[in-house]
């Protein structure tokens, strides 16, 4: 009779969760207001990508506020409903199901990063909506899905526009460098932009005397550095994240490694954090970018964003000068209120069209997408860290420590080659 | 519980299962759902070896990940359908289980669950070395648009799980009462003791991994087609190694639906969690919890419930009803 | 040569490593090797370790090892008490290891997940002067950040042998080991000497962390890494043998460096892991073992 007795206990302890479990996806999540837009999206507020996913976040928020003081969008209040997918893909198709199914957003855009757009694309595919991307490097390569839009200016055939600014930089100098070294992490990213710069190579005449990944949670680069080193290439060409963006750096210095150009695809270096940290040793690397404070660069309306992103991130505790992700996190919601606004409706393929076919003013220039999504032209640009003394923030504001070097248009300063002459 | 009562809870649950999928159409739901699920099957089979048998598995992540990439495997070579896919799944990590148990049950506990731990590390050292399943990068999957019968591929993998748990659940329920329970518990209390008895302790042993393999397996193998993009660092969370072990011994260790219990109130908590507080203040939470039902109410709310009931009977007893 | 050369430098890096391995490890050596206490969260406590040296050095500029030999007290004390919650909680009780252990793992999630929450997944380093610089004996280049934690590893794990060795409490942990019974009829309290013990295990986390952030930039999830490692070490080196667990971090370590060169990183941690059940199932007692 007693065990009877526990065991029923035990089984009304069950049906009360499972019924807590039904109550509790009644639970509303972002609240909502009398009709405003909804735009949802996931992004990486914890995690390996935090940094950068937080800062991004901020700059989505000042957008928000932006078209709210305006009167909206089609003269209805914009509100962002978003959750934490804590850099983890597998929290993605969860997070997209429950904003479109029980939050019911009318538009989503995407978290940062290529790993964590990557899971979002059957969602967005099999529901037919336009899906604006932050950062991911040839997400649509597979699937060439007509309602993605990326708003990293990688270029129409993103790897191999990405990387080929680095070697276009090094085929020019005299003597033409002759071999190249090329390492990365084992990750998407990094693998991508090593396919897209072994076809370079190729094309530029450059001979590869070294090409290898490492795995992605290497901590220490010295042995890696000394195999190169061993090789005596002329140009490195590192693809990493952030952690071993600075690992290599360190490395090279402490082993002495000197090719005449060394950088190439370092993800991190353009964030506040490591360039404090890693200071002078950052002299005469060359590396990619998309936006720096040179005087070429003087987009309507970003030098304003970089003022009140600033003030709002100090308080946030992230990067603190906000060049590399926040005005892009600004733009890609601008060129979809933009849209919005352009063809009066919340239509998915309506809006999709217009993006594409349209030339997008925003703070960061002129956004004109090509067929795959991508940019129609590649914008990379590629900088080298020049006169940096100490580590102090206040440096990096300004003009001066990072000189576009490529292309042409954006050019602001000379490159000083070969590498050592620019290290310290 | 007897067998018949059992059954009829089991069938029930079932086909309440299938009727929510006739009605309900919103598919976070069943988002949300597959994942408390699959911790009912995960902690089940963590139990199994763990509360039953006294050998802590820290290595679940390792039978999961690996039921999982098989099926990513199967996909890639042959399109498998699903039921081939849990099948293969299920005998991979069954195998690894045995070959695990083999390698190192003769040794002391302890040592077991540090193998455990290096397995997770080596396996996941593998997958992200194999191109084939996408290495360090991950691989995206195409998940079929409709299944049989349901329409719905997602509500499919839903009611696939829901089977999977009962499967489990029913597996634990039938070992517990058979002569394979009474001898893990007796090599749980005492092995050197069950040893001298003549329980074939080593037999046992891996029975034990071999089915709790198995069912790790079987819970990972849907996986890929659930989130459709599979990576090792996801696959191989170290979340998978807690909640399969928060679970049953928040729950309760020694019986079947000790398991559940936890499963069902944690894997619940952290999906609301999820979606609304910080995510890894949840994991805090986890261990927070965790460590004070260990200390405090060793045999999970199942004991405690348990206590509660008898000192409630002593009670009546004592007022003479 | 080139491969002599990079054959030379793995065996230097190997060697050096090894060192701090077995710093790290004295306190599982401590722990496991004497008490029987399976704390699979000590090498989370020497991320703790890490991330203290990191802060000091952050805010007050204090070199990694002066914080280390600082906070030995603070840790030894949290060991102490540690000891006294798993002594009343499962101990006294005579449970079955399998609590002890779900305990330490759940103190190593908690540690783990607050590190998480407090400093983020990002990586940490310390500056100090002389890391980053490496000295050259012919073709070998010693960088400081290697040597100077192996120095300071050696270092601890002699004083630890002296102290186990040569003074009344460390006899009496030695003998707490053998024998409880007959230390108790010699007039110490087990109950504190294995207090001290485990007080001690942890206090070796607190400078093994800071040599740990020197070496390299450290996050909140290596710790798991370093599980496997510690305890292939202790195993290795036979319970409870300081001497031996200082041999046996330093063929873990040269295992560790070669595979990394010549196999690549990815295996290196396999290695430790290889070593432990190649150690459990040729020669469990270890290399020193009593």
């Amino acid at each position: 009779m007693r065990r009877n007795r526990s065991r029923t206990r035990a089984w009304a302890v069950v049906s009360l969760l499972i019924g807590a479990l039904l109550a509790s996806s009644a639970w509303p999540g972002a609240a909502s207001a009398a009709d405003p837009i909804k735009i949802g999206f996931g992004m990486a507020l914890t995690g390996g990508l935090a940094a950068n996913g937080k800062a991004a976040l901020i700059a989505m928020q000042l957008w928000e506020a932006d078209v709210n003081k305006k009167g909206g969008l089609l003269g209805r209040p914009v509100q962002l409903v978003y959750y934490d997918d804590q850099t983890k893909g597998a929290t993605v198709p969860g997070i997209y199901t429950k904003l479109l199914d029980v939050d019911k957003v009318h538009f989503v855009v995407s978290g940062y990063g290529t790993n964590l757009i990557a899971p979002a694309m059957p969602i967005v595919m099999e529901r037919k909506l336009v899906f604006p991307a932050l950062f991911g490097l040839a997400n649509n390569e597979k699937h060439n899905y007509s309602g993605y839009f990326q708003i990293m200016p990688a270029g129409p055939r993103p790897a191999i526009d990405w990387t080929g600014t680095y070697l276009e930089v090094a085929a020019r100098q005299t003597p033409k460098p002759q071999t190249l070294a090329l390492v990365g992490a084992d990750a998407e990213y990094p693998h991508n932009a090593l396919a897209g710069i072994r076809e370079n190579a190729k094309r530029l005449g450059f001979k590869v005397v070294y090409d290898s990944t490492y795995p992605p949670n290497t901590v220490d680069f010295t042995p890696i550095v000394r195999v190169i080193k061993a090789q005596n290439p002329d140009v490195v060409f590192v693809a990493s994240y952030p952690p071993d963006s600075a690992g290599m750096v360190l490395a090279a210095h402490e082993v002495g490694l000197q090719p005449k150009m060394f950088g190439g695809g370092m993800v991190g270096l353009q964030f506040a954090a490591l360039m404090t940290k890693l200071g002078p040793k950052l002299n005469g690397i060359v590396n990619y970018d998309f936006w720096v404070p040179e005087p070429t660069l003087k987009f309507s309306g970003i030098e304003d964003f970089l003022k009140r992103y600033q003030a709002q991130a100090e308080k946030a505790g992230v990067d603190p000068l906000g060049h590399y992700l926040p005005p892009w996190a600004y733009a890609y919601l601008q060129v979809l209120g933009q849209a919005i606004e352009g063809t009066k409706s919340l239509d998915q393929q309506k809006v999709a069209d217009y993006v594409r076919t349209q030339e997008h003013d925003t703070i960061v220039g002129k956004v004109k997408f090509g067929a795959n999504g991508e940019w129609a032209t590649s914008r990379v640009l590629q900088v080298q860290y020049q006169g940096i003394e100490t580590t102090d923030i206040a440096q990096f504001h300004k003009a001066g420590k990072r000189v576009v070097v490529w292309p042409e248009q954006y050019k602001s300063g000379k490159l000083i080659y070969p590498y050592s002459s620019a290290m310290k | 519980m007897g067998a018949r009562s059992f059954g009829v809870v089991a069938l029930a649950i079932v086909v309440a299962g299938l009727a929510v999928t006739r009605v309900l159409d919103n598919q976070y739901y069943y988002f949300a759902g597959y994942v408390v699920l699959q911790y009912v099957v995960l902690a089940t089979a963590w139990n199994i070896l763990g509360g039953y048998t006294g050998y802590v598995n820290f290595g679940t992540p390792a039978f999961f990940a690996l039921g999982a990439y098989t099926a990513v495997v199967l996909i890639q070579s042959l399109k498998a359908p699903l039921a081939i896919q849990l099948v293969a799944g299920a005998i991979i990590s069954g195998l690894l289980g045995l070959a695990l148990g083999y390698l190192t049950l003769r040794l002391r506990g302890v040592f077991f669950s540090i193998a455990t731990l290096a397995l997770a590390v080596v396996l996941q050292t593998m997958f992200i070395n194999w191109e084939y399943t996408g290495g360090a990068r991950g691989i995206t999957l195409v998940r079929p648009a409709s299944a049989p019968l349901f329409g719905n591929y997602v509500q499919f993998l839903f009611v696939v799980m829901l089977g999977l748990a009962v499967l489990a659940v029913a597996t634990a329920w039938w070992i517990e009462r058979s002569w394979i329970g009474r001898g893990l518990t007796a090599i749980r209390d005492n092995e050197e003791a069950a040893e001298c008895m003549g329980v074939p302790t080593l037999r046992l042993k891996l029975v034990a991994t071999t089915v709790s393999g198995v069912l790790m397996g079987l819970a990972g193998a849907p996986f890929p087609y659930y989130v459709t993009f599979v990576e090792p660092t996801s696959v191989f969370d170290l979340n998978y190694a807690v909640n399969s072990l928060a679970m049953p011994m928040i729950g309760g260790s020694t019986t079947w639906i000790g398991p559940v219990i936890g499963a069902v109130l944690l894997g619940t908590a952290q999906q609301i969690a999820t979606v609304t507080i910080s995510s890894a203040l949840n994991l805090l939470l986890v261990g927070l919890i965790l460590v004070a039902f260990v200390i405090l109410a060793p045999e999970g709310i199942v004991g405690l419930v348990q206590r509660l009931a008898r000192r409630s009977g002593e009670r009546t007893r004592r007022s003479g009803v | 040569m080139v491969w002599l050369d990079l054959l030379l430098n793995a065996l230097a890096a190997g060697i050096l490593l090894g060192g701090f391995y077995a710093a790290v490890s004295l306190g599982i050596a401590l722990a496991f090797g004497l008490l029987d206490i399976v704390n699979i969260a000590h090498p989370v406590f020497v991320m703790l370790g890490s991330y203290v040296a990191y802060g000091m050095n952050a805010r007050f500029g204090f070199d990694p090892i002066l914080t280390g030999l600082l906070f030995t007290p603070v840790f030894y004390a949290l060991g102490v008490l540690l000891y006294r919650v798993y002594y009343v909680s499962f101990e006294r009780k005579g449970a079955e290891s399998l609590r002890g252990l779900v305990f330490f793992f759940g103190v190593l999630f908690i540690v783990e997940v607050s590190l998480l929450l407090a400093f983020g997944v990002d990586y940490r380093m310390v500056e100090a002067r002389y890391i980053g610089e490496t000295f050259q004996i012919g073709p070998v280049g010693i960088a400081f950040r290697l040597l100077v934690p192996c120095v300071v590893g050696v270092a601890l794990t002699g004083a630890l042998y002296l102290f186990l060795s040569r003074t009344f409490y460390g006899r009496a942990i030695q003998a707490v080991a053998q024998d409880s019974f007959a230390l108790r009829l010699m007039g110490a309290n087990p109950f504190r000497v294995k207090g001290i013990a485990f007080g001690l295990a942890i206090a070796t986390a607190a400078l093994a962390g800071a040599l740990l952030i020197m070496i390299g930039p450290v996050e909140p999830a290596m710790n798991r890494e370093y599980i496997g490692r510690v305890f292939a070490v202790a195993v290795l080196g036979g319970m409870g043998s300081i001497g031996g667990t200082l041999v046996a971090g330093i063929i873990v370590g040269v295992a560790e460096s070669l595979t990394s060169t010549f196999y690549g990183p990815s295996w290196g941690v396999a290695v430790s892991f290889g070593v432990l059940l190649l150690a459990l199932a040729v020669r469990p007692s270890g290399l020193f073992g009593r």
